[in-house]
């Protein structure tokens, strides 16, 4: 029971937040809170547990979103369809890929799925007749509140995790680690690798697709260099799991968690600290400094990368007990 | 016929730069055994290299003696102080390298657009528009001149690999840590000159190009993957291959270009690249095992 304790506390303090908070702000930054949760999580099932790196979640998020945008504007149907769609396309264009790439070791499936984000970025923008090309697409908002949509997020949230959490403690999920740690291994014990990868790989392009289809959606417009943005997406989907720990249930949740506050603290400037220092010292440098550190985000991410990797390459989860013993000095051996 | 020979011309000599892109990464994905994702960030740092010193009147042809050396150091720092420390690191995912590629090339780009903002940046020579005619095709003089120069440099750094000590120790690191150690190859070491050698090797194409391209931050993504597909399509980690991706390369693109339209340049390298998933897995390196 214990160690349902901390979930379920968190999951209800998620859910009767709305009724607390009434921002808007603030809800938009937990909706996307809850879109990393679950984009970070499916990365982390194919990543983290079955050890394939994917550097192309963007095309899953991003054929969610379509599928939703093209269902609404060729079909006139509702852009909501796409919730039950987004996730299925998404499975119907990775399987193929998958089943390309993961007969094949080493590098290539990292490769090939960098290529395949990017490839299919660059088909959306020219199909111009079918997609809009950058035109992009924009759809009225079903809700004007965005508490429908912050619980319809935490469904999401807690269906990806939770299922997630299902797989990896039955039996496939135990295959998918063999996989990761010794191929040669499981494949000599009878799992048959290509198979496991490809179910991992769909369970992962369902959850993203899925959360794609949600943010056309909630945000009401998309274009191709929005959602099949190599460093907002495939990156960031990198980034929130490794942040958080990879090959971990809970890592990528709290990764997205310091993502998204990260992301915003560079975005807003401190939360317009220096704007408010620049106001009230009166001296231009506040201002142009909040200025450098709006520019700066993405410089931020790759010093995070960097520093990450470096120090916590297991993330904040995976490395817990690294992280008290030298930052708090607690040392459980007495 | 005449379009079609020029196009053959065109896609040789931009072939010649893709190469020596190519060469560099696989040089590094040879002893290292990761892909280098800030290959073409690399090479947009030597370009603004070049950019600078022609705003000092420096030719870029010359700025080649200051851009290999200072990429070389770039890539040596990279490799000792970002790179190296990862092995020792246990973890669950053995990307972590290739991770961090992804992580320096964010920060070359974006202290690239601190520094010159992203607006296009141009060089202008004297050379830079002319061209020569052979029959009535016409060859880019900058282009000929960096196809030239990508050649001497190619030969170069064979006779460095298969001649030199250094060379040979890099070719044994590649073929078999372990027993180069054993061998009493400082591996480690190694790795670190490769690094600089595969860094320099690219920003030699980053001055190449510079005079005929236009230069701005963002332009390293799109040169990356066109050395990942070059490498995949020469076969990881070799150098013979890597020649023929390049110009393999080159030839799809500007037969793309002029058969299919401008728009589908980009579409070209990617079907290459999952063509020879499909068929050729193990790239050229399978058919020549060199």
């Amino acid at each position: 029971m214990k160690k349902h304790l901390y979930p379920l506390i968190l999951l209800a303090f998620l859910a009767l937040l709305p009724l607390a908070v009434k921002s808007n702000y603030f809800l938009h930054l937990m909706i996307l809170f809850l879109l990393w949760v679950v984009i970070g999580s499916s990365w982390n099932i194919l990543a983290g547990y079955t050890g394939q790196v994917s550097f192309g979640h963007a095309a899953f998020f991003g054929v969610g979103a379509y599928t939703a945008g093209l269902l609404f504007q060729h079909l006139q149907l509702s852009p909501w369809w796409g919730m039950a769609l987004g996730g299925v396309v998404a499975v119907l264009i990775g399987l193929p890929f998958g089943a390309i790439c993961f007969p094949l070791r080493g590098a290539y499936f990292a490769l090939a799925s960098l290529a395949l984000g990017e490839g299919i970025r660059h088909i959306t923008t020219i199909a111009e007749g079918f997609t809009g090309g950058m035109m992009g697409i924009m759809i009225m908002p079903t809700f004007t509140s965005k508490v429908p949509y912050y619980y319809i997020a935490l469904g999401l949230a807690i269906l990806s995790v939770a299922s997630i959490q299902a797989i990896i403690s039955s039996k496939p999920g135990y295959y998918f680690v063999s996989i990761r740690e010794d191929q040669d291994a499981a494949a000599s014990l009878g799992i048959n690798t290509t198979l496991y990868k490809n179910i991992s790989l769909a369970i992962s392009a369902f959850w993203t697709g899925m959360a794609g289809a949600l943010y056309m959606n909630y945000m009401g417009f998309i274009d191709p260099h929005v959602v099949f943005s190599l460093h907002d997406y495939s990156v960031m989907a990198i980034l929130v799991a490794i942040v958080g720990g990879v090959g971990t249930i809970y890592g990528p949740t709290v990764g997205a968690f310091i993502m998204v506050a990260f992301q915003e603290l560079f975005r807003t400037g401190f939360f317009g600290l220096f704007e408010y220092l620049g106001k009230a010292t009166g001296s231009p440098a506040f201002t142009t400094l909040s200025g450098a550190i709006h520019q700066a985000h993405v410089l931020g991410f790759g010093i995070l990368v960097i520093v990450v990797i470096l120090f916590l390459p297991n993330g904040v989860v995976g490395d817990w007990e690294k992280i008290k013993r030298n930052v708090f000095r607690i040392n459980p051996a007495g | 016929m005449d379009v079609f020979l020029q196009t053959l011309v065109a896609g040789i000599l931009k072939g010649g730069l893709y190469a020596l892109i190519g060469i560099g990464m696989t040089l590094i994905m040879g002893v290292m055994g990761i892909i280098n994702l800030a290959h073409g960030q690399l090479m947009m740092l030597a370009m603004y290299v070049t950019f600078v010193l022609n705003t000092m009147g420096v030719d870029p042809y010359v700025s080649l003696f200051v851009a290999m050396p200072l990429l070389f150091l770039l890539g040596v720092t990279i490799q000792k102080f970002l790179l190296n420390p990862l092995i020792k690191v246990e973890t669950i995912l053995p990307e972590n390298q290739v991770l961090m590629t992804v992580g320096i090339g964010m920060v070359l780009t974006e202290i690239a657009r601190f520094a010159f903002s992203s607006d296009y940046k141009y060089i202008t020579t004297g050379y830079a528009n002319q061209t020569f005619y052979l029959g009535n095709i016409s060859f880019s003089m900058a282009l000929t001149i960096a196809f030239a120069i990508a050649l001497a440099f190619t030969a170069a750094m064979f006779w460095f690999l298969l001649k030199t000590d250094l060379g040979r120790s890099i070719r044994a690191t590649a073929q078999d840590k372990d027993a180069a150690t054993l061998m009493g190859v400082n591996t480690g070491r190694i790795t670190v000159v490769t690094f600089g050698l595969g860094s320099a090797l690219v920003a030699a194409a980053g001055c190449l190009l510079a005079p005929v391209y236009y230069i701005f931050p963002d332009l390293g993504g799109p040169f990356t993957a066109k050395a990942f597909i070059i490498t995949i399509l020469g076969g990881l980690g070799s150098t013979v291959g890597a020649i023929f991706g390049g110009v393999t390369l080159g030839l799809a693109e500007s037969m793309g270009a002029t058969y299919f339209g401008m728009e589908y340049e980009d579409i070209v390298g990617l079907t290459i690249f999952i063509l020879v998933l499909l068929f050729l897995p193990g790239g050229f390196k399978r058919l020549t095992k060199v």
